[in-house]
C-alpha cells in the first residue's frame, strides 16, 4: 500500500516535468515581468532539480515546509500538500473544504443505491420472468444506458423547473442549515444512485438466482425453514460477497470526486475542484486530489478484504 | 387409508419447459414401513432424485406438475399446502444429500445450522438447542463435539460433514429419512462408516429410510427392498434377494452385469449399450426397448408398441417387461452366471 502510494506520487509529480506549462509563469497574471516569474520560481523552489523538488514535496507532507526566504516567507505546516499558485491558497485548505460535500454526496447516494439495488435485485430474482422482474430490469437498463449528466438534467428539469417540487439545488453546509443541506444534495444523491443502483440490481439479481440454486438452499428448505429465512438468511447472505466487493470499490472511487454530478448540481466538492484545477493547470491541487483519490481506493480495497473475512469464514486465516 | 407408514401412489412429476414437457417421474408407486429401508436405483436422469424431492415437497409446484398421492402417516402430501409440508419437513421427514460440502451453508458454523434446524420445529431456547446439537453430534460419532460445533463446514473432513448432515436430518427425530446418494462423494472406507451409522440410527429411532443411489454395493449392504427406476418409471421392484439373485427385467440384469466383480477376473465389463432416454421424448412402447438385447424375443414387436405394466412375477417381486417370466430368468442367468438363481449363498 505504501509502495503503491509512493509510485503514484512519483508518476503524478512527473506531471510537473512533462506538462508544457511553466508553473512559475502561472503564479502571476498575464502581464507579468520575467523578473517576477524568476523570483516566484525561486520562492516556490521550482528552480531546483526535479528530484529535489519531489523530495521536498514528500517531506512537506510529513514535516511541512517553508516557502521562500528572507522577509517574504510563509509557513506551510505538515501535512503540507503544496500551495496553489492560482488560488493563492494552501492546497490542504482547498481539499479539506471540498471533501465534506463530496463525502456527503457519495455516502447519501451509496445508501440509496444499495437499498434500491439490493431490494429490487432480490425482488427481480424471486419474481423471475414476471412483471416485477421486467420492471427492475428496465430500470436497470435506463440507469445503465443514460449518462449521469443526462439523468441529472432530466431530474433537474422536471422536478425543479417544470413541476417545481424542489428548490434549485444549492449546496449548504450541514452545520448551517440541515434542511437546505438535504435539499441541495437530494438530486445529486438520486442521480448518482440511479447510475449505480442499476448495476447493483443486476448484480444482486444474478447473485440471488445463482445462490438460490445452490445445494445448501435445498438443505435449508429440507430442514423446514420458512421461505423467508431460506431466501434472506441463507440465499442473500451467500450472494453478498461480490456485492460488498463492488460496493467497497465504488465508494472508494467516488470519494475521489464525482466530477459530473458535482458540476451539474453545483456542489463544491473534490470533483469540481479537480475539474477546475485541471482546466487551470493548477498542478499542486491536481496532484493532491489524485493522491487523495488513490488513498481512498487503496483504503477501500483494504476494507473490502477485511469485510471478506467477516463475511466468508473460509477466507479467515486460522 | 394407509396401511403403511409411507404410501406413494402413481406419483408423477412433469416440468413444462421451452423444449416441451419433461416427464421426470411417471406413475411411481411404492410402500414403506417404519424401520424399513427402500433403495431406489437407477442411472442419472432416471427420476430417482425427483421422486424423493417430490415426496419431501421440494419440487416447486409453480414450476412443475406433481400428481398422484403420497401418504405419510395418513397425510396426503401432494394435496397439502406448501406451509403444511414445510412444517413436516425436518420434523417428520428429513433428507440428506450427496455432497455434504455444498449442502451445508459455507458461512455458518455447524452449530448454528443445527440450532436453526432444532428451533424451527421445537420451542427451545438457544442454549438448550445447542446442548441438543452437541448431543446429536456425539451420537453421529463426531469426536469432541463441544469444540466441533463451532467449526465451519470447510474445517471438517468429508466424512465428518456427512455426519453433520445426518445429525441435522435426524435432530428432530423424523420418521422418514430420504438419503440422496449419501455416500457418493465419500471415500470407500468412510462410505461403510456412514452406512453403518445410518443403520444404527435407524434402529434407534425406528426410521423409515429411502436411499437413492446408483451404487449397487450400497444397495446390497443397506436396504431391505429395492426399486429400479428407468426413464422416469419403476421397472422392477422387490426384496434385495429378488433384485440381486433373481433379477428379471433386462435393465436390472444389465445394471448388475455392469458392476465390476472381483470373483470374475477375466473378461471386460459388460456395460448397457446406448444412452439413457431423454425425458423430453421417451420412446414409444417399452422405454428400455432401444437398449434391450432381448426385444426380438417378444412377438409382434410388442415392445415398440406398448408399454408393459409393472406386474407381479412372484409374490412381492414386480417387473415391467413383455418377456415371459421364464425367458427373463433364462436371459438373466445367461448374462450373470452363477450369481443368479441359487437364492442366497
Amino acid at each position: 500500500m505504501v509502495i503503491m502510494l509512493f509510485l503514484l506520487s512519483i508518476v503524478t509529480f512527473g506531471m510537473y516535468a512533462v506538462l508544457p506549462s511553466d508553473p512559475a509563469a502561472l503564479t502571476c497574471g498575464k502581464s507579468c515581468s520575467p523578473q517576477v516569474i524568476e523570483a516566484n520560481r525561486i520562492r516556490l523552489g521550482l528552480d531546483k532539480p526535479l528530484v529535489e523538488q519531489y523530495t521536498t514535496f514528500v517531506s512537506a507532507i510529513f514535516v511541512g515546509r517553508t516557502y521562500g526566504s528572507g522577509s517574504q516567507t510563509f509557513e506551510c505546516p505538515a501535512p503540507c500538500f503544496g500551495y496553489s499558485f492560482n488560488r493563492g491558497e494552501d492546497v490542504k485548505t482547498l481539499v479539506m473544504e471540498a471533501l465534506p460535500p463530496t463525502v456527503a454526496v457519495v455516502v447519501g447516494a451509496f445508501i440509496i443505491w444499495m437499498v434500491v439495488g439490493i431490494v429490487l435485485g432480490v425482488i427481480a430474482a424471486l419474481k423471475r420472468g414476471k412483471w416485477q422482474d421486467r420492471f427492475a430490469m428496465g430500470f436497470a437498463l435506463i440507469g445503465y444506458s443514460f449518462p449521469s449528466f443526462f439523468i441529472g438534467y432530466v431530474l433537474l428539469y422536471f422536478l425543479v423547473f417544470r413541476f417545481q417540487l424542489l428548490p434549485f439545488p444549492r449546496y449548504e453546509p450541514f452545520t448551517e442549515d440541515p434542511v437546505a443541506w438535504f435539499n441541495g444534495l437530494l438530486l445529486a444523491w438520486v442521480t448518482l444512485a440511479m447510475l449505480f443502483a442499476a448495476y447493483y440490481v443486476r448484480l444482486t439479481r444474478n447473485q440471488m438466482l445463482e445462490t438460490l440454486g445452490d445445494d445448501f438452499i435445498r438443505t435449508a428448505r429440507a430442514k423446514g425453514l420458512p421461505e423467508r429465512t431460506v431466501i434472506y438468511r441463507h440465499g442473500l447472505r451467500a450472494g453478498l460477497t461480490p456485492i460488498v466487493t463492488s460496493a467497497g470499490l465504488d465508494i472508494g472511487i467516488l470519494l475521489g470526486g464525482s466530477i459530473i454530478v458535482e458540476t451539474i448540481f453545483g456542489i463544491p466538492g473534490l470533483g469540481r475542484l479537480a475539474l477546475s484545477s485541471v482546466l487551470d493547470s493548477d498542478l499542486p491541487v491536481v496532484i493532491a486530489i489524485v493522491l487523495i483519490a488513490a488513498v481512498f481506493i487503496i483504503v477501500a480495497n483494504l476494507v473490502v478484504d477485511i469485510l471478506y473475512a467477516v463475511i466468508d469464514p473460509r477466507v479467515r486465516l486460522a | 387409508m394407509s396401511d403403511h407408514f409411507l404410501e406413494v401412489r402413481d406419483l408423477s412429476v412433469a416440468f413444462p419447459t421451452e423444449d416441451g414437457i419433461v416427464n421426470a417421474v411417471t406413475g411411481v408407486s411404492f410402500d414403506l414401513d417404519r424401520n424399513e429401508s427402500l433403495a431406489i436405483v437407477g442411472e442419472s436422469g432416471s427420476g430417482k432424485s425427483v421422486t424423493s424431492q417430490a415426496i419431501l415437497g421440494l419440487i416447486n409446484r409453480k414450476a412443475a406438475k406433481v400428481s398422484g398421492q403420497v401418504w405419510l402417516d395418513g397425510i396426503d402430501l401432494v394435496t397439502s399446502t406448501d406451509e403444511e409440508i414445510r412444517s413436516l419437513r425436518g420434523q417428520k421427514m428429513a433428507m440428506i444429500f450427496q455432497d455434504p460440502l455444498s449442502s451445508l451453508h459455507p458461512f455458518y458454523t455447524v452449530g448454528r445450522q443445527l440450532v436453526e434446524a432444532i428451533r424451527v420445529h421445537q420451542k427451545v431456547d438457544k442454549k438448550a438447542a445447542r446442548r441438543q446439537a452437541i448431543d446429536m453430534l456425539e451420537r453421529v460419532g463426531i469426536p469432541a463435539p463441544a469444540q466441533r460445533i463451532d467449526d465451519y463446514p470447510h474445517q471438517l473432513s468429508g466424512g465428518m460433514r456427512q455426519r453433520v448432515m445426518i445429525a441435522m436430518a435426524l435432530i428432530n427425530s423424523p420418521d422418514l429419512l430420504i438419503a440422496d446418494e449419501p455416500t457418493t462423494a465419500l471415500d470407500v472406507t468412510v462410505q461403510a462408516q456412514i452406512l453403518e451409522l445410518m443403520r444404527d440410527l435407524q434402529n434407534e429411532y425406528n426410521t423409515a429410510i429411502i436411499i437413492i443411489t446408483h451404487d449397487l454395493g450400497v444397495v446390497a449392504e443397506f436396504s431391505d427392498r429395492v426399486g429400479v427406476m428407468y426413464g422416469s418409471r419403476l421397472v422392477e421392484r422387490g426384496t434385495i434377494d429378488d433384485i440381486f439373485y433373481r433379477p428379471e427385467m433386462p435393465y436390472t440384469t444389465g445394471l448388475l452385469a455392469s458392476v465390476p466383480r472381483l470373483d470374475q477376473l477375466h473378461g471386460r465389463l459388460d456395460p448397457i449399450p446406448g444412452q439413457p432416454p431423454s425425458l423430453l421424448a421417451l420412446p414409444d412402447g417399452c422405454t428400455f426397448r432401444p437398449r434391450c438385447p432381448y426385444s426380438e424375443h417378444v412377438p409382434d414387436g410388442l415392445c415398440a408398441k406398448q408399454l408393459p405394466d409393472l406386474l407381479e412375477s412372484e409374490p412381492g417381486h414386480d417387473v415391467r417387461c413383455h418377456l415371459t417370466p421364464e425367458q427373463r430368468r433364462t436371459f438373466a442367468t445367461e448374462r450373470l452366471g452363477a450369481l443368479v438363481g441359487d437364492g442366497r449363498e
